[in-house]
């Protein structure tokens, strides 16, 4: 089995772009990350895609050009990039191809997300009364676990700070001023606990990544860096998940938490090995919960880690250092590829003014209704 | 008045309980009651139970599928653990906003919704879950 390179990468600026639909900024994603890696579209063997909202990805040969590449269209929720990278990377991993491309893209309506109870499953009346909006799952997912851990709003309302700090300094990010503590916590409260500025929006956006088997990467002499795993998990029994009319009392881990650990088997290393993270923040309380269900602190000891800012820039590990999902906004098919691209740019020490000193190893993670989560480890 | 949709609840016996399967291999309890029968055996789910978790919704929900009024009026949501059964995500209905919290007790109740039968959890005054 090859060892797997990532060797380009490419983003159109996440947020609002009028005129521009979903795809072509897909189209503009991929021919920058094509440019970086220095081959040539007719020299990719596969390529993986998808978004949520705006179409479906192989239409790309229109524009890219009709090389006869398989394209494989993704639709996996919020983890629709993560995936688009897994089979890319399983591909490779394979022999199947030398080089494949992964795309996501997304362009969403203004407002919260309106999903339609059947398509997942659930009867019509869970949407007919209220009940069906991600807002709420964040909500009642980090109530809980504010009250069995003692999470303060306070430490809610630095993750944001942090966030928008962090996007003012990303060429890529949608919100580029930083919101102060006190106007993030006085904020509109949306769903109790979680104020205006704790939620991420839908948003636009796109990112396309280049893979090469090492060998390949080595041919092309391309400024690699190492993927050295992409891992996918579904929900056990007894995980929370989004649109639940109902759980099991018995509670059970996360999707994140098995991704997270077969991740780290998988790359070699433990979560004390990383230099830099990007975890899924769609409001506040997920990166606070998210960077227990990966490994890096226990339950609770967010609070005093947010105290001491060990997850900025220059802390012992900084996360979601392009201000995450809470400043780019989330474009749900291109957000997992965004937390990817982030950590090629740290890696290869490109980041500017959000440069993680000497950054080796990055953690990206993203998670997905109904209940799955999607990790890579980079190494350079 | 007509439920808001068949086999969500019942109000055989005077009182009204959810309608929840138990899956006949496993005994585990699930909510609502799946369709499929052969697997899912229909139970009435405990009447009372504990706040597990909450939130306010404080925007309007998008139609469809919202089928609630126009006129918006934030509204209390929850997990409620039924003792012994499964837990259930609810509107809860008499509770003040600023006084919910994890672990009040509660009690199922059938009111109308956008002119239809459906369900809520109200407060339960004497604590005796």
């Amino acid at each position: 089995m090859s060892d797997v390179c990532i060797i380009g990468a490419g983003i159109h600026p996440f947020g609002r772009t009028d005129g521009m639909t979903g795809l072509q900024q897909g189209v503009f994603a991929a021919r920058q990350a094509l440019e970086d890696s220095g081959v040539e579209w007719s020299e990719v063997e596969i390529a993986y895609g998808g978004s949520s909202a705006a179409g479906n990805a192989d239409i790309m040969v229109n524009d890219l050009g009709l090389t006869g590449v398989p394209f494989i269209n993704v639709a996996n929720g919020c983890a629709t990039g993560g995936s688009a990278l897994f089979g890319a990377f399983s591909a490779i991993k394979a022999g199947q191809a030398e080089i494949a491309l992964a795309v996501g893209f997304d362009k969403h309506p203004r407002g919260a997300f309106d999903p339609k109870p059947a398509d997942w499953g659930l009867p019509d009346w869970y949407g007919e009364t209220g009940l069906m909006l991600t807002t709420q799952f964040f909500a009642l997912k980090l109530r809980r676990y504010m009250e069995q851990f003692g999470i303060s709003a306070r430490t809610l309302g630095l993750v944001a700070e942090k966030a928008f700090e962090n996007g003012a300094l990303a060429p890529h990010s949608w919100r580029k001023q930083p919101v102060d503590l006190d106007t993030i916590l006085n904020s509109q409260m949306v769903n109790d606990p979680l104020t205006k500025f704790m939620f991420c929006s839908p948003a636009e956006g796109a990112v396309a990544l280049v893979l090469a088997s090492e060998r390949k990467a080595r041919e092309l002499g391309a400024k690699a860096v190492k993927l050295k795993t992409a891992t996918v998990r579904t929900r056990p029994p007894g995980s929370f998940e989004v649109f639940s009319p109902g759980l099991d009392i018995e509670r059970g881990p996360s999707p994140t938490v098995i991704a997270s650990r077969a991740a780290f088997q998988a790359a070699g290393i433990g979560p004390e090995d990383v230099d830099v993270a990007q975890l899924q923040d769609t409001e506040s309380g997920a990166e606070i919960m998210h960077m227990a269900e990966n490994g890096f602190c226990a339950d609770g000891e967010q609070e005093q880690w947010l105290a001491e800012g060990r997850t900025k820039i220059g802390g012992r590990l900084p996360v979601n250092t392009d201000g995450g999902c809470l400043a780019c906004g989330e474009p749900i098919g291109a957000s997992g590829l965004r937390q990817v691209y982030e950590n090629v740019v740290q890696l290869q020490g490109r980041a500017g003014a959000r440069q993680v000193e000497g950054a080796k190893v990055g953690y990206s993670h993203v998670y997905g209704a109904p209940g799955l989560s999607a990790v890579t480890v980079l190494e350079r | 008045m007509e439920p808001i949709a068949p086999d969500l609840f019942t109000l055989d016996g005077g009182e009204p309980a959810l309608l929840g399967g138990r899956d006949r291999a496993t005994g585990r309890i699930v909510f609502p009651l799946p369709a499929d029968r052969d697997r899912f055996e229909p139970v009435a789910l405990p009447r009372e139970g504990r706040i597990w978790s909450w939130t306010v919704q404080r925007f309007r929900p998008k139609s469809p599928p919202y089928t609630g009024p126009e006129d918006f009026t934030p509204y209390a949501i929850a997990y409620v653990e039924l003792p012994g059964a499964v837990i259930v995500e609810a509107r809860l209905t008499g509770f003040d906003h600023g006084q919910l919290k994890v672990g009040l007790p509660c009690r199922l109740v059938v009111e109308p919704f956008a002119g239809k039968a459906s369900y809520a959890f109200a407060p339960l005054e004497s604590a005796h879950v």
